[in-house]
């Protein structure tokens, strides 16, 4: 088995991949923590507008140490800044923006993702304190619902599999997932590869994969900044 | 007319043993603190609190749970910088825990407020949230039924206020104290300026007068996040 280690895409790459990915004019919701990266990625030339959930739209980014004002967070309750443009609501409000399909991309991260699209990001199911937050509410709502992730665990498993095994967060709700390896759809049912890093053997990219790995059309290289490594 | 109490002990000297409190707030954004630590001295005890989280320190909800008075919490997201006072009591079973996702926490919150008793929502359909939940097929997908949620008393923060009740928020602070200042039989307030009536322009009143029954001037409020960092203990 190929040591994936040497080649694999960086946090920063997934999410800078991930970013290529949003429109002009998007309204987009990021996950706490990696995928709240994806923000730092906007190709020239499209703006998008951030969405978090606590009731902010269009917000800066993080202050200076010591310049926080803690009436003004995200939904990671980490200090943001005001911008031209930026708007405030309560939190039922916030959830109607979700609930009623006005997000257009909501990204975030994934224990598992199942060909069928099912979702499992907020417990392991291993005892412990359950917590879900926003995630629920995102998965089912967003137009396009993307996962950014390692392509397997740290322990080496697969994340992409047949069928979960942890709670899931939501059902058939996944349309793409940004992985360290791959771009992979999820259509009708089934994993379907778009890029792939040029460094990986199909046969070890599957072998990766907890379920088949389908192609329509060609398999493009999934190619990153070098300096994001 | 005047809604105004003149201290925060005053204001929450009514709630009783075995209410049911909802808390403003998502993490100590908009969190009413001062009411909270008054909430401490007054002493009810066998609370059914509904906030987004469990608390962070020991300060706010946080030392509320600390204090052994809450029972029962109704939340979305009990973690934390430092969630060790909530984990402690629900790992000693002390406490209860119901888990709501967000948006229906807060929907259910703003229904009932609106006098709605229940509603669906496609969140949570097919997960382990949902069992046991009635679901409905419209346009050809399912949703989960959920009901409304109301309390006995909401304990919430704003920034100006007038003797009606007229309220505005501060930023993100604005998060669940709108909706909660409909859902309860008594809202209490505080607020980081009182002003005399006309001094919120009526366009940018976020929370009318109606949903609100006792306000208090809490000038230079705490943050949570602040107490944090001083490491502070209430009481």
């Amino acid at each position: 088995m190929i040591d994936i280690s040497q080649i694999k895409l960086s946090n920063a790459q997934i999410a800078w991949r991930a970013a290529q990915d949003i429109e002009d004019g998007a309204y987009v919701n990021l996950g706490i923590g990696f995928p709240e990266m994806v923000a730092q990625f906007q190709p020239e030339g499209k703006q998008a507008i951030f969405h978090t959930e606590n009731g902010v739209l269009d917000f800066g980014k993080a202050p200076e140490p010591g310049n926080e004002d803690w009436d003004l967070i995200n939904a990671g309750k980490k200090a943001i800044t005001l911008k031209p443009g930026t708007s405030f609501f309560h939190h039922a409000d916030s959830f109607a923006m979700v609930r009623g399909g006005h997000l257009d991309v909501a990204i975030l991260g994934a224990y598992q993702i199942a060909q069928n699209g099912d979702l499992a990001n907020w417990s392991t199911g291993k005892g412990g304190i359950p917590a879900v937050g926003g995630a629920m509410d995102l998965v089912q709502s967003a137009r396009r619902i993307a996962v950014v992730t390692d392509h397997v665990t740290k322990k080496g498993d697969p994340k992409l599999v047949e069928s979960c095994t942890m709670p899931l967060t939501g059902v058939g709700c996944v349309t793409r997932i940004y992985t360290s390896l791959a771009v992979v759809d999820v259509a009708e049912g089934r994993f379907v590869l778009r890029e792939k890093i040029p460094a990986i053997p199909m046969d070890d990219l599957q072998s990766l994969t907890g379920a088949q790995l389908h192609t329509d059309g060609a398999v493009n290289d999934l190619v990153c900044p070098a300096e994001l490594a | 007319m005047d809604k105004t109490i003149q201290t925060a002990a005053e204001a929450v000297a009514q709630i009783p043993d075995g209410a049911t409190v909802m808390i403003g707030g998502f993490g100590g954004s908009g969190a009413p603190v001062e009411l909270i630590h008054a909430l401490i001295d007054q002493g009810a005890r066998h609370l059914t609190v509904v906030n987004n989280n469990a608390g962070n320190g020991h300060v706010g909800l946080a030392a509320l749970i600390e204090q052994g008075r809450v029972d029962r919490l109704i939340c979305s997201f009990p973690r934390s910088a430092d969630p060790s006072v909530f984990v402690e009591a629900y790992k000693a079973g002390r406490i209860a825990l119901e888990i709501v996702p967000q948006g229906t926490l807060a929907e259910r919150i703003r229904a009932g407020g609106a006098g709605i008793p229940a509603f669906y929502t496609p969140t949570a359909y097919g997960t382990e949230v949902a069992e046991g939940k009635p679901v409905e097929i419209f346009e050809g997908r399912a949703y989960v039924q959920e009901r409304w949620l109301k309390a006995d008393v909401a304990l919430i923060k704003g920034e100006l206020g007038d003797s009606h009740g007229n309220l505005t928020y501060r930023m993100a602070a604005r998060n669940f104290n709108p909706v909660m200042a409909m859902a309860a039989t008594t809202t209490i307030a505080q607020v980081s300026r009182l002003v005399p009536l006309g001094g919120i322009d009526p366009e940018h009143v976020i929370t009318p007068g109606i949903f609100v029954n006792r306000l208090v001037e809490i000038a230079n409020p705490a943050q949570e996040e602040e107490l944090n960092r001083a490491e502070a203990v209430y009481p």
